[in-house]
């Protein structure tokens, strides 16, 4: 009853905001080529599940893969930037630049190098969302009680073993807050890794779908895509926020979290 | 007179070991030698402060030693070199491995009361089934038993504070060094906490340097109170206690000791001013 009633709030909101997109299009203030009511949506939705759901594999295997990727990349130069010094003098501008490269001036190079398959788009999306990872991890490094590590100093702890017992526990979480954020750009980054970076195949990812269908005036097809790719980035969401309730059930408890 | 300072039972000898320094002999038999040490900082904006100004103490084996005073007295500093967490920059400091316990229990919230408390001998690279085992047995000897299992943030402060001691006792370590364990607890769960570390230690004997600025706690559980000044802390008196124990807040004996500690106090705040 309680569920039924916590998921009320969101339907409702998803069916207003439907509403008023319907009562928008059938007024006729957009052609159906720059915005399909949502039924027309929903109709190629339907028509064309399989079609999207194998280019949904491609996007999906992509986010997957990067957002993997990008955590392991931002957490081991999150933790070799609070280790060092002059790393962290040394990283961190560069890590903070690389945020502003247009992926456009280096496509054409990610795919001289690896062609046409997954590793590009595993590039571009890496590049996009290591850096939320970067940050929110080596703060949560430096946020650790000094008196925490004192005490491990008086109780022989290794430089190591401080590592291990009381920084990388606590590091943890942060990185998977990291990737939560990593994630809202990570699936636009993977829609622009696949409209930069051709891929050969028949199902080439929902991004590459979305401007096809766009240049052919399948309108409804490519909002039906966005929509799938919309449900993506929420699917992952809830994981991600379920992977660090389980590795890091102490996190969410003193943030008195109920996602 | 070397061979008196090991028991517990003559904390006066180390005290009268303070007055003159005259051989090596006894130096071994000290399980803290401070002497005359002073440290200075540097604060945020580069003004130096001086934290510790000639101070020279002494702890034989086994004795607990409290150490009284305002705050921002030097206290802290003076654990902390005392566990070599830092050097001093005049005088010199001799003392067995010491493991520090600080005020907040820090017990780490992914861990449960068992993990936490063996945490030091994980770090010795025990086996973690031995070491909660080990954990496990002074868990029952100390009225631990049954939170075995507990996560910290299912204890309460002193609770806490018990694990986080048996953390400290089972570093192996001879010498223990509190600063303000109990400063963060309310009164009555001060009050059960100092009457459970009297008992811990009567079953777990120790040399322990216990920081407090509480007067009635330093009085209850210490053979010797030494009392510092405002900062630039200097030692404005040591206090035998020499009382049987257990002691209560109530004994007259007692009562008249805090009162001693406290015009020390004073007079250490109105040598300072």
């Amino acid at each position: 009853m309680s569920r039924l009633r916590a998921a009320l709030a969101p339907l409702l909101l998803v069916l207003v905001l439907l509403g008023v997109w319907e009562l928008y299009a059938d007024l006729h203030s957009a052609s159906s080529f720059v915005l399909p009511p949502p039924h027309a949506v929903a109709s190629a939705l339907w028509d064309n599940a399989g079609f999207l759901a194998a280019n949904l594999a491609k996007t999906a295997e992509e986010v997957a893969l990067g957002l993997l990727l990008a955590l392991a990349l931002g957490f081991a130069l999150a933790v070799l930037v609070h280790l060092s010094g002059p790393l962290r003098r040394a990283v961190y501008p560069l890590a903070v630049g690389s945020q502003a490269i247009p992926i456009a001036v280096i496509a054409p190079l990610l795919v001289f190098w690896w062609g046409f398959g997954v590793l590009p788009k595993l590039a571009v999306i890496v590049l996009i969302c290591f850096f939320p990872v970067l940050v929110t991890t080596v703060d949560a490094l430096g946020a650790i009680d000094r008196d925490q590590l004192k005490l491990l100093r008086t109780l022989d702890a290794s430089r190591w073993q401080a590592f291990r017992f009381a920084e990388l526990p606590a590091a943890l979480p942060a990185a998977l807050s990291g990737a939560r954020i990593a994630l809202a750009i990570g699936v636009i980054g993977a829609y622009i890794a696949e409209s930069q970076t051709a891929t050969s195949g028949i199902h080439a990812g929902l991004g590459h779908e979305i401007n096809a269908d766009l240049t052919a005036l399948q309108t409804p097809r490519a909002y039906a895509a966005a929509i799938v790719l919309f449900a993506l980035a929420i699917a992952c969401f809830y994981a991600l926020a379920l992977a660090e309730r389980t590795l890091a059930p102490w996190a969410t408890r003193s943030r008195g979290e109920t996602p | 007179m070397a061979t008196e300072l090991g028991s517990r039972a003559r904390p006066s000898a180390a005290a009268e070991a303070q007055g003159e320094r005259d051989g090596d002999d006894r130096a071994h038999e000290l399980a803290i030698d401070v002497h005359d040490v002073s440290r200075t900082f540097a604060d945020r904006r580069g003004t130096h402060v001086q934290a510790l100004a000639g101070v020279s103490l002494h702890a034989a084996r086994g004795e607990l030693l409290a150490v009284v005073g305002p705050s921002g007295c030097g206290k802290t500093t003076l654990l902390e070199l005392i566990c070599g967490l830092q050097t001093p920059q005049a005088g010199s400091i001799a003392c067995e491995e010491a493991v520090l316990m600080p005020q907040h229990d820090l017990l780490l919230p992914w861990l449960d009361a068992l993990d936490n408390a063996s945490l030091a001998l994980r770090i010795a690279h025990v086996r973690r089934a031995e070491a909660r085992a080990r954990a496990a047995e002074l868990f029952a000897e100390l009225g631990l038993a049954g939170f075995e299992h507990a996560q910290p943030h299912e204890l309460s402060g002193g609770m806490r504070q018990r694990v986080a001691f048996v953390r400290t006792l089972l570093s192996g370590k001879p010498l223990l060094c509190l600063d303000e364990p109990f400063g963060a607890l309310d009164a009555l769960t001060r009050a059960e906490m100092q009457e459970w570390l009297a008992r811990a230690l009567a079953h777990e004997p120790r040399t322990v340097a216990l920081v407090t600025h509480d007067v009635e706690e330093a009085v209850l559980l210490a053979d010797r109170v030494v009392v510092l000044s405002p900062r630039p802390g200097r030692i404005v008196e040591q206090l035998e206690v020499g009382l049987a124990r257990p002691r209560r807040r109530t004994d007259s004996a007692v009562v008249a000791l805090r009162e001693r500690a406290l015009d020390a106090l004073a007079l250490g705040r109105s040598a300072a001013a």
